[in-house]
């Protein structure tokens, strides 16, 4: 018999962490993540969850506790979104290069100014280069499942990175979808326990963590986390394999899912639950005759380059669609890391849904049309935008 | 090589790790002139200036930064900052 709850997108991930069984829970409360932190604290009063539930005065500080408790060995978990997760920026950096496996989950929301608590990428996007490992769940099934993953992928011994899964803001922490709740003896299996082996505190074996690193040694420590990431990005499809063996749910090879590619001239690439919205338009368009596809990214980070090319070899238009932008440049994020590797395709950016502005299906049909006919290779078009 | 998340599994190391590399100026200081009021020893933001068993005061080039307070604050100028040659 499954078990199916009706839950949000931030219930998703609390249930997610309880059955991973965390250690150590800090984190502190902002809009749309609040849900997920409320509910882990609820778990951890009503006994439901033995572990540490850190009350913190900022993000800086939930992130600054979460990298002191997983120097010591505890399975440590957070969540945040926007703004907090800027405030956590340096210490993002820490977690990173102290290499450790502490996995958050983020509510994809903008950023001020102006003040909008509402749905887009640009909050985690702005943390690519800290070295966390990104991740971006479809829907709540996903969350719950990539959170689960990402324990996995983290404390693996050849990673050892920390894992952001994230989440649209109010699109999922805020939508109830049923979710199907392994049973915890069966997640804690998958997971197992976690023995770290590099960062331990404890006093019968002193260690130094966090130490200094001159000229001499810094750029050492960054590259290492460049092949790490290498690592993860068959960590990550191993371990989905994995997953989908034992859970029986599987999402493309772990790295990216292909929805309707292999017939398609014309292919969507973007990441999050607007992929399941691509997903009702190409099955719409595909009774009318018409073959469309999407690739959806699901590993940001590492990017797997190498699968993004070979899944695209049969298209001829990619449309590239951004929740984000980099100013100055206008283009999103997407594009400027994947068009480079698609010189013989014609590659169209489209800026959607800043700040929760809604992406119907007319825009999805709006983007492949203008894709295919009047687009110029690599043009950037802002779509719903009042001028 | 360095270990995995630069940890250092023997703490206390960093007692070999001089960092008196990085001078550019070099304080030194003349014991004739100095009137033993300790000001250097109290300024120096690094511990590097201690009397030794006569009393006279010594720097330690091997972790002194060339920061120079020890001059600023000499009520004598006892000590003259140099520019450290290599």
């Amino acid at each position: 018999m499954q078990n199916v709850k009706v839950i949000t997108g931030t219930s998703a991930a609390a249930e997610a962490a309880k059955l991973a069984d965390v250690d150590v829970i800090a984190a502190y409360p902002i809009t749309p993540q609040t849900t997920s932190v409320e509910k882990l604290a609820e778990f951890v009063a009503n006994g439901e969850l033995n572990a540490e539930y850190i009350k913190v005065e900022s993000e800086h500080s939930a992130i600054s506790a979460c990298v002191g408790a997983s120097a010591t060995g505890a399975r440590t978990f957070t969540a945040t979104s926007s703004q907090g997760l800027a405030l956590m920026h340096e210490i993002l950096f820490a977690a990173a290069g102290m290499r450790m496996p502490i996995v958050m989950m983020n509510a994809n929301r903008a950023l001020s100014a102006p003040i909008n608590i509402w749905n887009d990428q640009q909050d985690s996007i702005s943390q690519r280069d800290t070295g966390w490992i990104q991740l971006y769940a479809e829907n709540n099934q996903e969350t719950l499942d990539l959170i689960i993953q990402a324990f996995k992928i983290a404390e693996n011994e050849n990673v050892l990175l920390p894992v952001m899964v994230n989440l649209d803001g109010f699109i999922l922490t805020h939508t109830v979808e049923p979710v199907e709740i392994p049973e915890k003896e069966k997640v804690l299996n998958f997971v197992g326990q976690y023995e770290p082996k590099h960062a331990y505190l404890r006093p019968e074996k002193p260690m130094t963590q966090g130490a200094l690193g001159d000229p001499e040694w810094y750029m050492e420590t960054r590259y290492d986390v460049q092949k790490a990431q290498d690592v993860a990005l068959n960590v990550i499809k191993d371990i989905h394999d994995k997953f989908a063996e034992k859970f029986g749910r599987a999402y493309g090879n772990g790295l990216i899912e292909s929805y309707n590619i292999e017939n398609a001239e014309t292919v969507l690439i973007t990441m999050g639950s607007l992929c399941g919205t691509i997903k009702d338009v190409i099955d719409e368009l595909k009774a009318e005759g018409k073959e469309y596809g999407l690739l959806k990214i699901i590993s940001y980070r590492p990017l797997p380059t190498e699968e993004i090319k070979e899944a695209l070899k049969g298209a001829k238009n990619v449309a590239i669609l951004d929740k984000d932008i980099s100013l100055g440049l206008d283009k999103g994020a997407l594009f400027t890391d994947i068009a480079p590797f698609l010189k013989d395709k014609k590659t169209v950016n489209y800026i959607v849904g800043l700040g929760g502005r809604d992406i119907r299906k007319a825009n999805i049909k709006e983007i492949i049309e203008h894709t295919e006919n009047e687009a110029k290779d690599t043009e950037t078009k802002w779509i719903g935008l009042k001028e | 090589m360095v270990n995995k998340g630069t940890i250092i599994y023997e703490p206390g190391n960093s007692i070999n790790n001089k960092t008196g590399s990085w001078r550019v100026f070099k304080p030194i200081l003349d014991n004739d002139k100095c009137i033993k009021c300790e000001n250097c020893y109290i300024f120096c933001p690094e511990g590097c200036i201690q009397p030794d068993e006569n009393g006279d005061f010594k720097i330690d080039y091997d972790y002194c930064k060339g920061c120079l307070i020890c001059e600023e604050e000499c009520p004598v100028k006892a000590i003259t900052g140099i520019r450290e040659e290599k």
